[in-house]
């Protein structure tokens, strides 16, 4: 078991490495893969683990990207006129200072929705069941009204990143550069996240999740326990952000930054369709779902969203369990649970 | 200046030196909230009755008023919007319960949230294919009233529609009074089980149910396209309102609907004129994160939680 574990990893280890020169047509594809599963996984951490539906994650995604690109342009020029200056490049980046602008810029991407998330955790985090669903939705949405509204950073009309600096190579470059980072981001939240749910973090979160009066009663002061998990999402989700901010190039608040009915959505959708509150799941559900919405978004141009409405239907009403749900009624033996034969046979579906 | 600053300056400009601002924002959102109260009255009968939360209501608000929309492009007074829409959405909302929501019925709370916001993304775009993208007005051509020589204006629209919507709301509080099928549905509120020991077909009264509720929005939608706008993509604050409506108010609280409803129409015009029109959105859901939060640290004192 442990030996077949090791072999997986290091083959999809050695996929991640190799895939950009072996599929150099879809580099930027996968690369927004590695997005999507980033999204997957830290959305299961409250949605999955913690049993907390939140509709809000997006929020740190947006703020991510947002603090990201006015780093990148604030540490050299001002911001405001660079905002002013929309598609016209008055101000170019050299190259030492797009990476030390770049890479200044992901880390605060990361912390600063860290900080966002500890600071608001403690009144959101209170909130139970379909209230948390619902108000995690308009802090969404309304973070999103709010950024179409601030002047500096573009409000409705949007912010353009810094273009990829010109003498150091060409378009192949980049999009290899941002892979690699792609894919250590993905690398570093699936490492990090199997490592936290084996330790005592991960069963306070199940026993959230599946009791929490009762997690309460035993002295386990589940409010931190929920502020930290959702101090780790908004992390990961806002490097997650500022990645994305990079590839696409463009910032538009609602379309793009807080995009609660497409990427807020999808992260639910995906996290569902692989199964919630595996470890693998929200990995093989986005995936699947990047297949699916590729296929979609090329076949059915214009009718993409009607599909999606429809594949969201479909998979919370028929498939609520998800794949990795579906794999474990099939083959129970596999997941670790041991069922008595007399045992099934004697079961009465009570209808 | 920035817009918060600028906006308490301007409270202060507001309230002392210009009353008929006041007046005016005052009540053009009580006879807004009106509106809204009717939408919401809409939501907790189906929350009450089969827990679930339909996020797709405000696209069931913009679709009765696209169909008012269609009658004035094709020359028939809007108006009428408000007895051939109800009707039309009477049966979408029964197809709609057929098709969906049936199956999310008795599961779990987040399983119809995320159920209904799919069929919310669905038909906006479905409705974008068929009226596009553009901002779009059914002109009533009532005219306007004029109060206080002609320092405060109300457009006679506004007017009709909270009349209109008092109208529906008492009727349907009667009709759950007196008919037979009001009895079914409060009783299956009260206990669905016991409704259904006791010979309530519960199945048909919640898609009468649903389907009631569609057609409370589909009033309320075809007042909306002669008071004041639509476009496709505007479903969802009619959703939020409504839901922010109901937990402020309380189910089964129906008095309380309609005054939250006014309440939320007031503070809403009052944010549109201090803060700016770009922000009108975005404070209604602030408000209601910011409700939710305060009623959470007020029932947390109790070590209660909202449920």
């Amino acid at each position: 078991m442990k030996k077949n574990n090791l072999i997986l990893y290091g083959g999809l280890l050695i996929f991640g490495l190799v895939a950009p020169f072996i599929f150099p047509a879809f580099k930027l594809q996968i690369s927004f893969l590695w997005i999507l599963i980033v999204l997957a996984m830290t959305w299961d951490v409250q949605g999955g683990q913690m049993g907390y539906n939140t509709f809000g994650n997006i929020l740190f995604f947006g703020v991510g990207m947002y603090i990201c690109a006015s780093t990148q342009i604030g540490m050299f020029f001002p911001l405001a006129e660079w905002t002013e200056a929309g598609g016209e490049k008055t101000f170019i980046h050299t190259a030492p200072q797009y990476f030390q602008g770049f890479f200044a810029g992901l880390i605060l991407a990361g912390i600063i929705p860290m900080v966002i998330a500890g600071l608001i955790g403690y009144g959101i985090l209170g909130l139970r069941g379909h209230y948390f669903a619902i108000c995690t939705l308009g802090l969404g949405i309304a973070a999103g009204e709010i950024a179409g509204g601030i002047e500096i950073i573009g409000a409705g009309q949007g912010l353009t990143m810094p273009p990829w600096p010109k003498n150091i190579g060409d378009t192949e470059l980049r999009s290899e550069f941002f892979y690699f980072i792609c894919f250590t981001l993905v690398v570093a939240t699936f490492v990090f996240l199997k490592w936290a749910y084996s330790t005592r973090f991960g069963l306070v979160l199940n026993a959230i999740r599946d009791n929490e009066d009762k997690a309460e009663a035993m002295g386990i002061y589940t409010m931190r326990y929920k502020i930290i998990g959702w101090m780790v999402s908004a992390f990961f989700v806002g490097i997650a952000g500022g990645l994305m901010g990079n590839m696409v190039g463009y910032i538009e608040p609602v379309e793009v930054a807080f995009a609660g009915p497409t990427f807020g959505v999808f992260m639910v959708l995906m996290a569902i369709l692989g199964g919630k509150g595996t470890l693998w799941g929200p990995v093989i559900g986005a995936t699947f779902f990047h297949l699916f919405k590729e296929g979609f978004w090329t076949f059915f141009l214009g009718w993409q969203y009607v599909a999606l409405g429809v594949l969201i239907v479909v998979i919370v009403v028929f498939f609520p369990e998800g794949i990795m749900g579906w794999l474990r009624e099939k083959y129970p033996e596999r997941f670790g649970e041991v069922i008595d034969e007399a045992d099934r046979k004697a079961q009465v579906i009570l209808k | 200046m920035p817009p918060l600053i600028g906006g308490i300056f301007f409270m202060d400009l507001l309230i002392f030196q210009a009353p008929i601002l006041m007046v005016q924002a005052s009540l053009d959102g009580i006879l807004l909230g009106i509106l809204f109260a009717l939408i919401a009255y809409g939501m907790a009968l189906q929350w009450g009755v089969m827990n679930i939360i339909n996020i797709a209501q405000g696209e069931l608000v913009i679709m009765g008023g696209y169909i008012a929309y269609f009658m004035y492009m094709t020359g028939i007074h809007p108006g009428f919007g408000i007895i051939v829409s109800p009707i039309i959405m009477f049966f979408v909302g029964w197809g709609l319960y057929k098709l969906v929501i049936n199956k999310v019925v008795d599961r779990d709370l987040f399983i119809s949230i995320l159920a209904t916001f799919g069929i919310s993304i669905l038909t906006q775009q479905l409705m974008n294919f068929i009226f596009g993208s553009d901002v779009v007005v059914a002109q009533s051509n009532f005219g306007t009233t004029m109060l206080f020589d002609g320092m405060v204006t109300l457009p006679n629209a506004k007017i009709f529609a909270a009349i209109v919507s008092i109208v529906f709301a008492i009727g349907l509080v009667a009709y759950m009074r007196k008919s037979k099928l009001g009895r079914a549905i409060r009783a299956t509120a009260q206990n669905a089980r016991a409704a259904k020991i006791l010979g309530v077909d519960t199945e048909k009264v919640y898609a009468a149910t649903f389907g009631i509720n569609a057609a409370l929005c589909g009033v309320a939608g075809s007042l909306i396209a002669i008071t004041f706008t639509l476009h496709p993509y505007v479903g969802l604050p009619y959703t939020v309102r409504s839901f922010m409506i109901v937990i402020v108010a309380g189910l089964g609280n129906l008095p309380g609907v309609a005054l939250s409803g006014m309440g939320l129409g007031v503070f809403e015009e009052f944010a549109d004129y201090i803060l700016g029109t770009e922000f009108r959105i975005g404070s209604v859901f602030m408000l209601l994160v910011f409700i939710l939060v305060y009623r959470r640290f007020k029932l947390s004192r109790k070590r209660e939680y909202l449920k």
